[in-house]
């Protein structure tokens, strides 16, 4: 599973840092990094992560590899 | 009836158990009302959500045209904490007070609470072995956040009793209550949030170059100046902290509890989804937030607010419940839909002073709501509605009496 | 009719950001009939802003950075084929392996390309690259990792203080080279560029302001060795990065009769395609980085913004009018917004802040290090830039949508002295940049007169 954060959306309340911090981190104060490929073990923290964004600002998804021929 | 008098039905206690016709009232009156003491309550959602995020909306009473009552001149009063500060000074404490509680310093720290809380969890249900009857606030959702909070910031689990009578004391100083002078309340508040700073200190100074894993050691031993806090501004910061840490989240899971009991379709498809529950929690958040308004902001200058003029210096009532069951903004907002989509709900404010402790209340109701459905066969209301708690803007049951097999 | 538009043939030219959105998006709009997105990459849809920034940090795998989905859009992919042509009047697309796609209805989604070194030999030597792609990414990431002994990056906007600022992070040199005054002025206008200025040398960038490079040498054995500039002096170095901007894949399309050259595919605010006459199409859309489009809150000016924000929203525009008659159209009108991070920092931006002539520090202070500015043009508020302040932001979008007056009144509680004070937004003429801007007002400026017309006898 892939997952992108819409950093337009994003004004770092950094909810999703809180609840799955081995993947997504605040480089200074406020900017987000994270990693945008989750192992299937860390699955159901990245949904709690995209579930507590306050402007639910993460897309958590398949990548489009999956359907491609 | 009119608008004017909305805050007045609101906060009748009378109106505890459903306040939501009267948010609904607020709202189809165009979000804002002035209110006959001068006030204005805001309750559509593009407009809190507007004022939220207004640079020109303070949170420091100083700036109420009215003197703030209940704040004698020149009366010795424990510095604020962050949440009645502007930036930057709110900006600065809140950041020193973050540093041992979540990103960018300690990120880890609440994702790695999860064990122990859930651990705690397990230790209130099993003690509910041979019961057929339990209050769920008393039994479970008090304890539960109150003894997270005393592990986090280092206080004693066995002095609950004694900051119990200081909590509660705060929170009535902070209600509002329509027609009534709460100069006395509020003033007791302070007092009590003086007292609960000194006992707060009072430990804090106890682990100078003694330091424990707790949020108190933190504080008192920071090694950047930059980024230490002073005695008064420790006192202030770990009350806020103890207060806010428990009051509001036994509201969430109770809630929580009682929503689910009242929707037994969702209840039983959570039980078999478990998956869902982190967003259940949010839904929860928007149906039934723990805080129902914010109560301290005022306008810096007059604002303009769906073409009413507040003029500055008002009290100004963002009534967050409200605007989370707005229409324009939620499709069917009084429905409880756990898998709700698109749900930026306002259940922890918003803008820079979005709730601080939000991850950790999220994290407790999410374990403890996911651990009573699992656990308790067959629950049941044994009344509905129940008793409320006083407070209109920290509302929750006091009760919540629940039958099981 | 809408049933009509629900059903055929859809060819979405473009398999990144933009055309992948597009195709979620006629899905839910409920088009059934065939769709095939043609990609001239090998890869799947991916997403660029995490390449200079998580890739080059070595935080996360260049080929990581697939796109989530947000429904599978069904789509027939034809990827690491090139569109080389296209005839409007056959409706079809060319493709380079030979083959043509016949549509009912084209989004062209292509994009752009970094422009590369002008020097093609000087360009090809081992240790110079452009970030565009993954693999660039991948391949400069890898480099990074070996420890080069110092990177030259030639070009001073988004892309190019970003890379800067991964390599100081990784303790590698940096040399930075602009042709303007500061890094991102081109961007942000003259105050903040000085900010910027301040804190690239703050983090140990070796900033060369107001110089070019005039030639990249090798070793004589193919490999990159350093730089001379401009101003007589060289720089030694085993990795040069060209950020000089990106050029907009148009050239496919110059047959085609449609309005498209090196500003983009000119089209109506409905996301359609104008021809070279000027006449709009009903059957060509264009979204994303390739498009120009008039914006009401810009004057009606043509605007080209590369911009990830409204690759996502003009190519949803784009996608519902694909599917939907003329009525139930809608207009591409969201304020433009982008964010950059580096060197610890958060900047974004709301609105265009090339268009204005003043700016005001309205929050926070540069000594600070966190602050909210607002630009101004001929007395309204056009655009605002957050520094580490990105909660407020949503107050100045307002501010913008509404035309709001500028300066904005001074009464924010963070607000210091300078809140009172309009300064010159000193946006300089993007000729003298190194970057290429990310905005592009392609269109008429309002003060400046570009065709006269003469009396003739």
């Amino acid at each position: 599973m892939r997952i992108v954060v819409d950093l337009n959306r994003c004004q770092g309340y950094a909810q999703c840092v809180f609840f799955a911090p081995d993947l997504f981190e605040l480089h200074g104060e406020e900017a987000l990094l994270y990693d945008p490929a989750v192992p299937e073990e860390r699955l159901e923290a990245v949904r709690q992560a995209a579930a507590a964004c306050p402007v639910q600002a993460i897309l958590v998804g398949e990548e489009v590899s999956s359907r491609v021929r | 009836m009119t608008t004017e008098t909305l805050l007045e039905r609101i906060t009748d206690y009378a109106s505890r158990p459903n306040p939501f016709p009267l948010y609904a009232e607020l709202r189809e009156a165009g979000g804002v009302a002035r209110q006959t003491d001068g006030s204005y309550l805001v309750g559509t959602y593009d407009e809190i959500n507007a004022l939220l995020h207004n640079p020109r909306i303070s949170s420091d009473r100083r700036n109420l045209t009215v003197p703030y009552s209940g704040v004698a001149e020149g009366e010795e009063q424990l510095p604020a904490s962050f949440i009645r500060f502007d930036d930057p000074e709110h900006h600065r404490l809140r950041s020193i007070a973050t540093r041992p509680f979540g990103p960018p310093h300690s990120a880890g720290r609440v994702a790695g609470m999860r064990d122990e809380i859930a651990e705690i969890t397990e230790e209130l249900i099993d003690a509910f072995r041979d019961r057929k009857r339990v209050d769920i606030v008393d039994d479970f959702a008090y304890p539960l956040p109150v003894t997270v909070i005393c592990r986090l910031l280092g206080v004693p689990r066995e002095d609950e009793p004694t900051f119990r009578q200081w909590s509660e004391t705060i929170i009535e100083g902070v209600d509002i209550r329509a027609g009534e002078d709460p100069t006395e309340r509020v003033r007791a508040g302070e007092q009590a949030r003086t007292a609960m700073g000194r006992y707060l200190l009072d430990l804090a100074e106890q682990r100078r170059g003694n330091p424990g894993d707790d949020m108190l050691s933190a504080f008192v031993n920071e090694k950047d100046p930059a980024a230490r806090l002073t005695s008064e501004e420790l006192m202030g910061t770990a009350a806020t902290l103890l207060v806010a840490g428990h009051e509001t989240t036994v509201n969430l899971i109770t809630n929580g509890m009682l929503t689910l009991l009242r929707h037994p379709d969702q209840l039983e498809r959570l039980r078999r989804e478990p998956d869902l529950m982190p967003r259940a929690v949010e839904e929860l958040l928007r149906y039934e937030p723990p805080v129902q308004m914010l109560v301290q902001r005022t306008p810096l200058a007059d604002v303009e607010v769906a073409g009413t003029t507040i003029p500055r210096g008002a009290p100004l009532v963002l009534v967050l419940a409200s605007g989370n069951r707005d229409p324009q903004r939620f499709r069917d907002p009084d429905r409880f839909d756990p898998a709700r989509e698109d749900n930026e709900h306002f259940g922890f404010g918003g803008g820079v002073h979005i709730c601080y402790g939000a991850a950790l209340a999220r994290l407790e109701a999410q374990i403890a709501l996911a651990a009573l459905l699992r656990r308790l066969g067959s629950p049941r209301l044994v009344e509905d509605p129940p008793p409320y708690r006083s407070s209109a803007v920290l509302r929750g049951p006091r009760h919540l009496p629940v039958e099981f097999s | 009719m809408s049933d009509d538009l629900r059903e055929g043939r859809i060819v979405i030219v473009g398999a990144s950001l933009a055309g992948l959105r597009a195709a979620e998006t006629l899905r839910e709009e409920g088009f059934t009939g065939s769709l095939t997105v043609v990609g001239d990459e090998p890869h799947p849809p991916y997403d660029r802003p995490p390449l200079t920034k998580q890739v080059l940090l070595g935080k996360a795998a260049a080929t990581a950075v697939g796109l989530p989905m947000r429904r599978d859009p069904e789509a027939e992919w034809r990827l690491g084929v090139r569109a080389s042509g296209l005839d409007t009047v056959e409706k079809q697309v060319l493709l380079a392996d030979g083959e043509s796609l016949p549509y009912d209805r084209l989004l062209i989604a292509t994009g752009t390309r970094a422009r590369p070194w002008p020097d093609a030999e000087q360009g090809a030597l081992d240790g110079v690259f452009t970030v565009r792609t993954v693999d660039d990414a991948g391949r400069l990431a890898e480099r990074l990792d070996a420890g080069p002994s110092r990177v030259l990056v030639i070009g001073g906007g988004f892309t190019g203080s970003e890379i800067a600022s991964a390599c100081r992070e990784r303790g590698i040199e940096v040399t930075l080279t602009e042709r303007g005054a500061a890094p991102l002025v081109g961007a942000l206008g003259g105050v903040l560029s000085i900010f910027a200025d301040r804190l690239q040398r703050h983090h140990g960038v070796d900033l060369r302001c107001g110089v070019t490079v005039t030639a990249l040498r090798g070793d004589g054995h193919g490999r990159f060795t350093g730089a001379e500039l401009s101003d007589g002096s060289q720089v030694e170095a085993d990795i040069a990065v060209v950020a000089l901007g990106a050029v907009r894949n148009t050239e496919w399309l110059a047959d085609s009769g449609l309005a498209a050259g090196p500003r983009g595919v000119a089209c109506d605010a409905g996301c359609r395609a104008f021809d070279m006459y000027g006449i709009v199409t009903d059957d060509v859309f264009v979204a994303g980085d390739v498009s120009r489009f008039p914006h009401p809150l810009y004057e009606y000016q043509m605007m080209s913004l590369e911009h990830w924000g409204n690759a996502v929203e003009q190519a949803k525009v784009a996608a519902h009018n694909m599917a939907n008659p003329g009525p139930r159209r809608r207009p591409h009108l969201s304020v433009p917004t982008f964010w950059s991070s580096q060197f610890g920092l958060n900047i974004k931006s709301v609105g265009v802040p090339t268009f204005s002539d003043h700016l005001v520090i309205a929050q926070g202070s540069l000594e600070q290090g966190r602050l909210v500015a607002v630009y101004g043009y001929r007395g309204r508020i056009t655009a605002a830039v957050t520094i580490n302040m990105a909660k407020w932001l949503e107050y100045y979008r307002h501010l913008i949508e509404t035309a709001a007056p500028f300066p904005p009144a001074p009464e924010a509680a963070d607000r210091s002295a300078a809140a009172s004070f309009p300064i010159h937004s000193d946006v300089p003429d993007p000729a003298v940049l190194s970057h290429g801007p990310t905005v592009t007002l392609t269109g008429h400026l309002p003060d400046r007169r570009l065709t006269r017309v003469w009396p003739t006898g």
